[in-house]
């Protein structure tokens, strides 16, 4: 591999990498506002400029030595800016010396000139580039006493992105990103000098499902989200890794979480998966259910009306109304929706009792699916679900026929874990009314949630730990983002400030906390009510021994998960090789 | 000096006359005698009231403008806060010049400790300690001040804004 020394350490370097990328991947920092991995070179900003020099060589094709025999480099005249010089063999780059400081103090006083400095009301405060770089590589003064410029500070570009040209740095990161990767090209600088702003094509907007994705990249507040504005600053939030259930991709994203609520969803970048973006339907969409609408606790049906009950009294109760039919009266319903560790759960479940009538639901949607990153598969585990076996044994009653053999006597009680069985058809609804045992587990309050006879309140992925497989037939690990009285005790250092040291009396601290429990643990309370003597006590020993029965899964487990960023069906065993992961900007300091 | 057991007894510390006691009680009495003939210092509260001036650090209120409150919401002070008293909402208007105003603001005085960190950090100049000292409870609730109650015209508040601008706790170079 070619080597070059950047700041007197040698380091090697990829063919064709420019100095900021093989900069950055050896762990140095390199400002920047404008350079994207994921987007082409502009090279406007001229804030990475960095003191370029090549060996020198005498005539007779030697290296210059001086007189203590180091090698003497000939120094390019101007700086360079690091995103679009290629590395070369040999070559010695200075990326913090005086020279590259005073241009880099100077890029940012030239930058402050019109800068509003509202970071007081700018959502952006707490993780933006420019007050980053503001601290660290500019003195702090201005020698402008002029009036700033003004420009439209609240311009939609879109029904989701709201612009304000008086932040913008014109780094052009948005407008290449409209052409590259949105594909939809409407976006563009107008006017010159200090009046440049950014505009739509007259009569179109920046409405791409992917717009939203824009608001990350920005390195400053120019670009706001409609759905979040002013919702909380983000240094009262905790950022928890978590995934997006929207579809069989699997986004890997980050959940902004304060008061125990989510309020904002933002991609994190896993190369094999979505790269550094997520969609707007997830982005806009996949919390909302999470904080609304949900299941509070478990509940039995008693003379018609759900009533609250205890949890070791719902999964008795469960035993006991299951105990009355036979097992191939009784079908069970998976979910695409619910993790590995749950299918798998109720597989066992299913089989321990004898039934041969387990299924689940797909919910296709090609009109969703799109060759970026939407799946037309709108469930996250579907590849999950067929992979542990959730179909019909022999002579079992499927998904698609459950309707008729309620109706035709077959099915006399059902097992239901995540899906709105009720809310397929009115059919499903009425088979299910039908029916004298219909055992829940819900995360909200949906139609058959509402039909229930028991009603266990289960997770949503947001408070749940296991795995889902993508349609890549990725496995990924996700771990709790707000706090259930499941998971309370290992929450603590995830929660935000404000969670984390408030009191009970505390008004800004009473988010609740809910009583929901993951599916397999609700799955063994039933089964160990039957008599099954199961012994998990956590997602990890689910998980084990799923991994031990599955081929595909052999070898994995949570933290080797973590480490890969998700492992490919049957390929826990190669060998992995580490892949750098370029984030943009993050909430300073990282807690 | 310490006993061979290496504990302090009362008579390693103490010599005979304090042991004793009566002197130093006779000493403690004269101190109290000589009292009765100072000036009192204390005050005869509630008839007779402390008038703090500008530099006094009272329970932390609102400035309200003409047009509305100075504060933007920017929830500066709520993270400088130590002990966590207070709590901002942001909310949007499109009706004032300033988009951002605090849907809610509510500061807890059982929380507060009156450091006046808050008046310190604001940008707006929004929230500033007043003189008021006179807080009652009946309650936890009651002791978490919203809006209505912080909300305070300008024009009260003119001592401690002159005192913030003529004694600048942070003068930049
Ligand atoms: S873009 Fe950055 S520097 Fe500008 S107002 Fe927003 S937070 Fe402050
Ligand atoms: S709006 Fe943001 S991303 Fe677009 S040019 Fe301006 S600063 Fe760059
Ligand atoms: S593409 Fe699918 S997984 Fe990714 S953000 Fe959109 S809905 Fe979620
Ligand atoms: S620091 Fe000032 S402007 Fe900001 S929220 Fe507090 S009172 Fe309002
Ligand atoms: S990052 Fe190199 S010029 Fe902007």
């Amino acid at each position: 591999m070619p080597q070059m020394i950047i700041d007197n350490k040698t380091i090697e370097f990829k063919s064709g990498q420019t100095i900021i990328q093989a900069a950055l991947e050896n762990g140095f920092d390199v400002p920047h506002f404008c350079w994207h991995p994921g987007l082409s070179v502009a090279g406007n900003c001229r804030m990475c400029l960095c003191d370029v020099g090549m060996p020198r060589m005498n005539p007779d094709k030697t290296p210059a030595l001086d007189e203590q025999g180091k090698q003497i480099y000939n120094f390019l005249p101007k700086l360079q800016i690091a995103c679009a010089t290629p590395a070369a063999d040999g070559m010695f780059v200075r990326l913090n010396d005086k020279k590259v400081e005073s241009a880099q103090e100077s890029v940012m006083e030239f930058l402050l000139i019109n800068h509003p400095l509202d970071c007081p009301i700018c959502d952006e405060a707490g993780q933006c580039k420019l007050q980053e770089y503001g601290y660290k590589h500019s003195k702090g003064e201005s020698r402008f006493i002029e009036t700033k410029n003004h420009k439209d500070k609240r311009r939609p570009l879109g029904p989701n992105v709201l612009f304000d040209g008086e932040r913008c740095i014109s780094c052009s990161r948005c407008i290449r990103y409209a052409n590259e990767e949105a594909q939809q090209p409407v976006l563009t600088f107008v006017n010159r000098g200090d009046h440049n702003t950014i505009e739509t094509f007259p009569g179109q907007e920046f409405d791409s499902p992917y717009s939203m994705n824009v608001i990350e990249i920005c390195p400053v507040g120019a670009l706001t989200s409609q759905d979040f504005r002013f919702k909380a600053r983000v240094w009262d939030m905790s950022f928890n890794e978590t995934i997006c259930t929207g579809c069989a991709r699997g986004c890997n994203i980050n959940a902004g979480v304060r008061d125990n609520e989510i309020l904002r969803l933002e991609p994190r970048v896993n190369m094999e998966v979505n790269q550094y973006w997520m969609c707007d339907h997830g982005r806009l969409n996949q919390y909302k259910f999470v904080n609304t609408n949900r299941v509070q606790q478990a509940m039995i049906r008693e003379n018609g009306t759900l009533l609250d009950a205890d949890w070791s009294v719902a999964y008795t109760r469960s035993a006991e109304i299951l105990k009355h039919y036979q097992a191939h009266e009784i079908m069970f319903f998976g979910s695409a929706r619910a993790t590995n560790e749950d299918n798998f759960a109720l597989v066992e479940l299913a089989r321990h009792i004898g039934s041969p009538n387990i299924d689940f639901v797909r919910y296709h949607d090609e009109a969703f699916g799109d060759a970026k990153l939407r799946h037309s598969d709108r469930t996250p585990n579907a590849k999950g679900a067929e992979t542990l076996g959730v179909k019909p044994g022999n002579g079992g009653v499927s998904a698609d026929s459950f309707v008729h053999a309620v109706q035709a006597g077959k099915i006399k009680a059902v097992v239901i874990i995540e899906d709105d069985i009720a809310g397929l058809s009115s059919a499903h609804a009425q088979a299910l009314a039908s029916l004298e045992c219909v055992i829940v587990q819900a995360s909200n309050m949906t139609a058959t949630a509402q039909a229930a006879h028991v009603l266990l309140a289960s997770a949503t992925y947001a408070e749940l730990e296991g795995t889902y497989t993508n349609f890549q037939e990725r496995v990924q690990h996700v771990e709790p983002a707000v706090v259930s009285k499941e998971n309370a005790s290992r929450m603590g250092l995830k929660m935000s400030r404000l969670d984390k040291f408030g009191a009970e009396n505390d008004r800004w601290t009473n988010g609740e906390k809910r009583d929901c429990r993951m599916h397999w643990r609700n799955l063994t309370g039933i089964a160990n009510a039957l008599g099954a003597g199961w012994s998990y006590k956590k997602s990890a020993d689910v998980f084990s021994a799923l991994a031990d029965k599955y081929e595909v899964f052999s070898g994995m487990d949570y933290a080797l998960l973590d480490e890969r960023r998700g492992i490919l069906f049957g390929k826990a065993h190669e060998e992995y090789v580490p892949v750098f992961e370029y984030s943009s900007h993050d909430l300073k300091p990282q807690s | 000096m310490r006993s061979p057991a290496g504990k302090e007894t009362q008579k390693d510390r103490m010599g005979f006359w304090e042991r004793i006691y009566l002197p130093e009680i006779a000493k403690g009495m004269a101190t109290t005698f000589k009292q009765m003939f100072e000036p009192a210092v204390t005050r005869e509260y509630p008839e007779e009231r402390f008038a703090p001036t500008g530099s006094y650090r009272g329970r932390p209120v609102l400035v309200l403008e003409e047009d509305g409150e100075r504060c933007v919401a920017c929830g500066l002070c709520s993270r400088v806060c130590p002990a966590l008293a207070i709590q901002v909402q942001a909310g949007e208007t499109l009706e004032r010049d300033k988009e951002r105003y605090p849907e809610k603001f509510e500061i807890n005085m059982l929380r507060c400790i009156f450091c006046g960190f808050c008046e310190e950090v604001c940008p707006e100049e929004a929230i500033v300690m007043s003189k008021d000292y006179e807080m009652v409870f009946q309650n936890r609730e009651e002791a978490i001040l919203g809006k209505e109650k912080l909300l305070t015209p300008v024009a009260q508040l003119q001592d401690r804004l002159e005192y913030l601008r003529t004694h600048q706790y942070y003068e930049p170079k």
